[in-house]
């Protein structure tokens, strides 16, 4: 089910994270999700997927995140993972496009890095289009989704939005 | 409007676009590649039965050819069995190429059309005056199931390239100086054009690698405008298209109504270029670098593949031997350039210098196969990217340079300026 308010713990990174760092190219070949979520950035962070069990975490990331490789294999590793949001200053175009089809919210938020420390506590309200970070408490603002994509993102992925509508129908606000 | 917005606009049912606002175009072309079986899985989960047009859907088998492992053996027979029942026409397997260069030899690729592919590299064919952009399998999978894709009409940047090239500089070391001046994000959700009588003066084979590299900017299309030399090759490997084809209109309005910004680059006295690990943007004249010991110097892909690559890399290896450690790997982009290199006798100089022939692939451009780098290795490449564990081991690295600076750096086992052998 679709939530508006997504809640956990800050797992920081830098900028100009690419694909290739999310998921190594030597396990393009894999499909199944046990298999992609235990090399989920693997050459970044040892065992992260380990790392990130049994507690809700949400990525900070700097600029650029996701850049390099279309592989959609990149924002699935992370969903099977278990990471349950990316909040970074910006994204590689098709990682963006790709997180947010398979459901995994993926928000740019201007000056995200500056303001969050590994393991502080963040909220990203999609409704409002806010985020609250615990201590210091503080609110920032998200960039707004287009209707199209807010709808793909409301069902929970393409691959749902597409087995109910049969098309692309949300360009103006619903 | 620029010829980008009217491509837009013609695919969006629309009389106009404008940067920002958001479309649901129509696809001329879906091009999937041998790393996809999830657009199969995400096509039939969200209850596809029959793709939408099974003559504007090519399949291309490029990344894993031929097939390195059982897992990715099988998901090959998956797409052929998949190709085969839907009747798709362009099932291009293992022995033809890499899909950038593979479509536009068989004539699928066009100006103004509107082309997506499951690859971030598919900004290439800009080159061709098509809207050409890179996207992920679910998003593919929607395009099998409705033709249709939305796309955030993007700002468009203009690159304006003046100055005659210098001998032994490519194109290669022009986009790698370009991105190191303008940064990895410059062009993110943007389109890049490129003009200047550099790049009019170039070769297809060369503003090929321009657009190929605008990625490495975050750019989502590419554009030269077409002229005399790519409506040659369109009639060569298209001619009904020359008919089809709109008439490219002039731009009426003022430079700065039309383009987010301009940049502009005197590349006269530039001087072959090397991205050092571990990014894109981190490059420096080959003199800075020159002495650096390699183990593997890669001559293909994507982006370095070419006629032109190979021909270079040929005529200064010509009557020398690459140095005693270094392994050289040769991967022409599509069979029809081996043949090509084959005849023009390339390929035999370049085995007589010791080098390694590899099929026609994307080899271990993205670290699958075909020649990886173990941990402490040093590789030169004519390849796009340069990021930690790219071509196998993290602990392993890559320079990116052009395919005359990898054949020099061959011959003498360190990063060499290839001026020296030409």
């Amino acid at each position: 089910m679709f939530k508006p308010i997504i809640e956990g713990k800050i797992f920081k990174v830098g900028d100009d994270i690419d694909t290739d760092q999310i998921y190594p190219g030597r396990y393009l070949y894999l499909t199944s999700p046990e298999e992609m979520a235990v090399h989920a950035m693997e050459d970044v962070i040892a065992d992260f997927y380990k790392k990130i069990e049994g507690e809700d975490w949400i990525i900070a990331a700097g600029k650029n995140f996701g850049c390099g490789s279309s592989r959609e294999h990149a924002p699935r590793a992370l969903l099977y993972a278990g990471v349950k949001a990316i909040v970074a200053e910006s994204f590689g175009r098709i990682f963006y496009r790709n997180a947010l089809n398979v459901g995994l919210p993926a928000v740019k938020c201007s000056g995200i890095v500056k303001e969050v420390q590994q393991g502080s506590l963040i909220q990203i309200n999609l409704k409002e289009g806010l985020i609250v970070l615990g201590t210091p408490e503080k609110t920032l603002s998200i960039e707004k989704f287009s209707p199209q994509l807010l709808a793909i993102l409301k069902n929970e992925g393409l691959i749902p939005y597409m087995k109910k509508y049969g098309k692309y129908s949300h360009l103006k606000n619903i | 409007m620029h010829p980008l917005y009217q491509i837009l606009a013609d695919a969006a049912g629309r009389d106009k676009v404008t940067p920002g606002e958001f479309i649901i175009a129509k696809v001329d072309l879906a091009e999937i590649n041998d790393l996809y079986l999830q657009v199969i899985m995400s096509f039939k989960e969200m209850g596809g039965d029959k793709i939408w047009d099974s003559q504007k859907v090519t399949f291309v088998m490029d990344h894993y050819a031929p097939p390195p492992t059982i897992k990715a053996a099988e998901n090959q027979t998956k797409m052929r069995e998949f190709a085969k029942e839907q009747g798709i026409k362009y099932f291009f397997d293992i022995n033809r190429g890499v899909c950038h260069q593979v479509m536009p030899e068989e004539g699928l690729v066009w100006p103004d059309m509107v082309l997506v592919a499951t690859d971030s590299h598919t900004t290439t064919h800009g080159a061709f005056g098509a809207f050409s952009t890179g996207i992920g399998a679910t998003d593919m999978a929607a395009v099998l199931l409705t033709g249709e894709i939305w796309f955030r009409v993007p700002e468009i940047i203009k690159i304006k390239i003046q100055g005659k090239i210098r001998k032994g500089v490519m194109a290669k070391d022009i986009i790698l100086y370009i991105i190191s001046q303008l940064g990895t994000d410059i062009a993110l959700y943007k389109a890049v054009e490129y003009t200047g009588e550099t790049v009019t003066d170039m070769s297809l084979d060369e503003r090929l690698v321009l657009c190929n590299m605008a990625v490495e900017m975050g750019a989502k299309a590419t554009y030269i405008k077409p002229d005399k030399k790519v409506w040659d090759y369109i009639s060569l490997v298209n001619p009904q298209k020359i008919q089809e084809c709109r008439p490219i209109k002039q731009i009426n309005e003022k430079e700065n109504e039309v383009y987010e910004s301009v940049y502009n680059f005197d590349i006269s006295n530039l001087e072959p270029q090397v991205a050092l690990p571990y990014r894109v943007d981190n490059v420096v004249p080959v003199s800075q670098v020159a002495e650096e010991p390699i183990n593997q110097a890669l001559i293909g892909t994507c982006t370095g593949g070419r006629i032109n690559d190979i021909k270079i890399a040929a005529q200064i290896l010509k009557g020398r031997k690459i140095f005693s450690s270094v392994r050289l790997l040769i991967i022409p982009v599509s069979n029809k350039i081996l043949e090509k290199c084959i005849e023009l006798g390339y390929i035999q100089t370049l085995l007589n210098a010791g080098a390694t022939l590899v099929t026609p692939s994307c080899g271990p451009c993205l670290g699958a196969h075909e020649g990886v780098l173990s941990s402490g290795e040093s590789c030169i490449s004519t390849s796009s990217r340069n990021f930690p564990g790219r071509m196998g081991s993290s602990e392993a690295k890559i320079f990116l340079s052009s395919p005359a600076t990898a054949a020099a750096s061959a011959i003498k086992g360190v990063i060499t300026d290839p001026r020296e052998f030409l």
